[in-house]
């Protein structure tokens, strides 16, 4: 039974909310629905491109036949020695921001930065990449310029979720560490590091599958349109996968339909696994904390 | 140390440990020295990509640039071998454009979205949706150009009846949806810094939850909210794949949204590869990653004093 | 009576937490061995009494600390190797800290951390560590478990034992019966009761029963400041000279 007197006015207001909330739902919706509509497109026209012939064969007749293994290879190469870069210098800011800085102007000054550079378009990244790994420091455009120059650009991503993972780790840890007489590296070493580094590879594999996606940085700084052989080494260049899409779609006439429909449906699905792993590993995480 | 008989039977007149440091004492003191290189690393290189383009950018500037030309003409032709032309209006418009309808399109979204995440969603919803919305933001800028032009373009050419579908609409919704996760989530971010007690304080005076959001949520989250949006703006106007591939790439100022555009980073993207090193067009592309670095620094810049005002109350 | 150097000697002490003074001007003396309570209410100052005796103030965001802290005589600010100190110093928090580690590996990281290496001796501080706390039979079949899965009370006795395990000279005791059952306060008590004797003991308590079945000498703090100390016995007894330590002490306010 109803407690209070049903008024005009009152059912006007429900009759209000509940639409609202409908709206507000079919909103986040429609802002899901692209995803499904991205993927579906890409299954749909990708999918039957989508061979082992297509992942572990090297391009043929000027990219219009043929397989990505080498812009495969590339992603992989150039992602795995960004993070190899990235992850040790962005945790070591993290630690130092999380457990040594104060509040000074200089932590006030390093936080500007990290929001900053975060914000630097990517294209930007590419310029500077050039100017300082390509031209500056004499690599030339190269696997490793390139990786470098995706490492700077995944820094602050870095920074910011180690910090997190870092701050999660209860402070009475630390006074309890200390009062045992350890220095603070050894309450890091032993105590607060073991208990951040789950949340740490969460983050770090997030960035993995965001800087396999990126295409500008790496356009100018080491990422080739087409190299007929393999790179021997960190000073060759390399396809990519990111670019190889971009190429096959816009600059290689004659290129069968389904083909940067598979090959959009391999970044994307790379990407997402990536995604969905650091995902889970987040929520697994959050059901099997010690404290 | 094991053959005393009480443990705690200590010379307690010797302080010989208190003074002597041992090695963990000079191994801390190392690794914090390491750690503030480390610290620090964001401001260097905070500076080393405006001093590195700014070194390229250089030559440019201090002979051919003239400002006047660079900022109110729209003639870019670089690679006119006898008179090349540098004025960047047209691309200043095409950017502003496509940003401008991405806005349109993410302002309301990434606010109904927040709202309903963080207002009227359950826990298991939120969470949920949240991961969703994650998703979105993992789709990268080449794949989303590639929905562009294989997808959007066929789409508005069949909807609008033109003969192009490669425009400012085409980029401007890709854009929307591309800067929606992080407005999202900065925006519930505001939505869940007003206090509960605003709401359960309103909600007591028998105002419904619709009221409540409107009248005190809202209001009290503005800063937070305009934060979202400029960081939105940020991403939107240094997004480079997206209007490379989905704006038509025409220099043009447009005056119809199916107008064909062309982007500052765009521009870059499409010609560094075809220029010499030093050469006056090299110069005048990174003048260009000058501008965008500037204009990003201040967008972001102001958009964390705004969200950094709320916290402070 | 023998006039002892005191163990720990305070000179105008004052404490502030950013704007906030926390302690104002306390001047005190610890003799060796003795069982010392601080007493008083919520905000009182003891606890950032207590964390300036071990320095942590330094590692403390906004904490400063004027005045002089003599510890055996020497004043901690003039010690080379701060860590060194806070060895000798174990501390027990109010509420109970079983660090992400296992139970064995609780007690043994202050020693290891301090450079013992070989497996026997850890064995053995463990061991006598965990006994001195009343918590070895409980948990000597599973030292391998993780410390944070132990009961509160189970982990507040760990926390004892962890402080014991580098034979501290001096140990303080925050509260350390605040979130703890009534049966456990009172096997750490007997603890303590055994402790006495080897070891000078500081304890901040809001339990003024507590500091009386306990302390040889007890100091009434309020806002900050040092109202009283004298021997425990009488000033409960209605020897307080101040009229605020008496009225606290007949639980008219705190």
């Amino acid at each position: 039974m109803e407690r209070f007197a049903t008024t005009p006015l009152n059912r006007r207001n429900r009759r209000i909310q509940a639409l609202l909330r409908g709206l507000f739902l079919l909103m986040t919706l429609l802002l899901i629905l692209p995803v499904a509509l991205i993927l579906a497109t890409l299954i749909v026209k990708g999918g039957p491109a989508l061979t082992f012939d297509l992942l572990f064969s090297d391009p043929r007749l000027g990219m219009t036949a043929g397989g990505i293994l080498p812009a495969l290879l590339g992603t992989v190469w150039l992602v795995s020695l960004a993070m190899l870069a990235a992850a040790p210098l962005g945790v070591a800011a993290a630690i130092y921001l999380n457990e040594y800085a104060g509040d000074g102007w200089l932590t006030r000054l390093i936080n500007l930065a990290i929001i900053n550079l975060a914000g630097v378009p990517s294209i930007v990244h590419a310029l500077f990449g050039v100017g300082a790994f390509v031209l500056f420091f004499g690599l030339g455009a190269s696997i490793l310029a390139a990786s470098l120059t995706l490492a700077v650009m995944s820094l602050p991503v870095i920074i910011v979720t180690t910090r997190e993972a870092l701050a999660a780790v209860p402070m009475s840890y630390r006074e309890a560490c200390w009062t045992l007489g350890a220095t603070r590296w050894q309450t890091i070493r032993r105590v607060v590091l073991p208990n951040a580094v789950p949340g740490i590879l969460t983050g770090v594999i997030l960035e993995l599958s965001r800087s396999a996606g990126e295409t500008a940085p790496i356009m100018f700084t080491g990422a080739a349109f087409f190299l007929p052989l393999l790179p021997q080494d960190v000073f060759d260049q390399t396809m990519a996968l990111s670019l190889h899409l971009f190429v096959i779609s816009t600059q290689v006439p004659g290129v069968p339909e389904p083909l940067p429909y598979a090959v959009a449906l391999v970044l994307i699905g790379l990407v997402l696994m990536m995604n969905a792993l650091s995902i889970g590993f987040r929520l697994w995480l959050r059901g099997s904390r010690r404290w | 140390m094991s053959d005393r008989t009480s443990p705690f039977a200590r010379d307690t007149t010797l302080h010989g440990d208190c003074d002597r440091r041992d090695a963990a004492w000079y191994i801390d003191k190392g690794v914090e020295w390491l750690l503030f290189l480390g610290g620090i690393s964001a401001i260097l290189f905070i500076i080393g990509i405006f001093a590195f383009i700014t070194h390229e950018g250089m030559g440019f500037i201090t002979t051919r640039f003239d400002a006047g030309e660079f900022f109110t003409t729209q003639y870019w032709t670089p690679s006119d071998e006898y008179d090349p032309e540098y004025g960047i209006l047209a691309m200043l418009a095409g950017t502003a454009s496509v940003t401008g309808l991405a806005m349109l399109t993410a302002i309301p979204f990434s606010l109904g979205a927040a709202i309903y995440i963080g207002e009227f969603a359950g826990e298991r919803a939120r969470e949920a949706l949240k991961i969703l919305v994650e998703l979105l933001a993992a789709i990268p800028s080449v794949v989303w150009g590639f929905i562009g032009l294989s997808v959007m373009n066929p789409l508005l050419i069949a909807l609008f009846d033109i003969p192009v579908g490669l425009n400012i609409v085409n980029a401007g919704i890709l854009l929307g949806l591309m800067a929606t996760p992080i407005m999202t989530s900065i925006a519930e971010d505001a939505l869940k810094a007003v206090p509960d007690r605003y709401r359960e304080a309103a909600e007591a005076m028998g105002a419904t939850r619709w009221q409540v959001i409107y009248k005190v949520v809202l209001p009290a989250a503005r800063n937070g909210l305009l934060g979202a949006v400029l960081l939105g703006v940020g991403r939107a106007f240094g997004e480079t794949m997206v209007v490379l591939m989905a704006t038509g790439h025409a220099i043009n100022i447009p005056d119809s949204p199916f107008d064909a555009v062309r982007a500052l980073t765009a521009t870059i993207a499409a010609e560094l590869g075809e220029t010499t090193a030093g050469s006056d067009h090299w110069g005048a592309l990174f003048t260009i990653g000058i501008l965008l670095f500037v204009i990003t620094f201040l967008i972001n810049l102001s958009a964390d004093l705004i969200v950094r005002g709320i916290r402070g109350k | 009576m023998v006039t002892q150097a005191p163990k720990i000697q305070v000179d105008n002490l004052t404490i502030r937490h950013g704007e906030r003074v926390a302690l104002r001007d306390v001047s005190l003396a610890i003799r060796p061995n003795e069982v010392f309570a601080i007493i008083g209410p919520a905000n009182a100052g003891k606890s950032s009494f207590l964390k300036a005796l071990n320095r942590m103030d330094l590692f403390t965001d906004k904490m400063e600390v004027a005045g002089r802290i003599l510890f055996n005589g020497r004043d901690i600010r003039t010690l080379r190797n701060l860590y060194a100190l806070r060895r000798r110093i174990g501390v027990v928090f109010p509420l109970p800290v079983g660090l992400p580690l296992t139970i064995y590996e609780n007690v043994a990281l202050g020693p290891k951390l301090a450079g013992v290496r070989e497996r026997a001796e850890l064995d053995a501080i463990v061991e006598r560590c965990l006994r001195l706390a009343a918590l070895w039979d409980e948990v000597k079949d599973r030292l391998n478990d993780y410390g944070s899965l132990l009961s509160g009370g189970q982990q507040q006795r760990l926390t004892i034992a962890r402080a014991l395990s580098q034979s501290p000279e001096v140990l303080i005791l925050d509260e350390f019966s605040i979130a703890i059952d009534p049966i456990t306060t009172m096997r750490i008590e007997d603890v303590l009761e055994q402790l006495r004797s080897e070891l000078t003991i500081i304890l901040a308590s809001t339990s003024i029963q507590q500091a009386r079945r306990l302390a040889d000498r007890t100091a009434f703090f309020l806002d900050g400041r040092c109202i009283e100390i004298g021997d425990t016995e009488p000033l409960f007894e209605g020897g307080a000279r101040d009229a605020r330590t008496r009225r606290y002490l007949e639980g008219r306010f705190g």
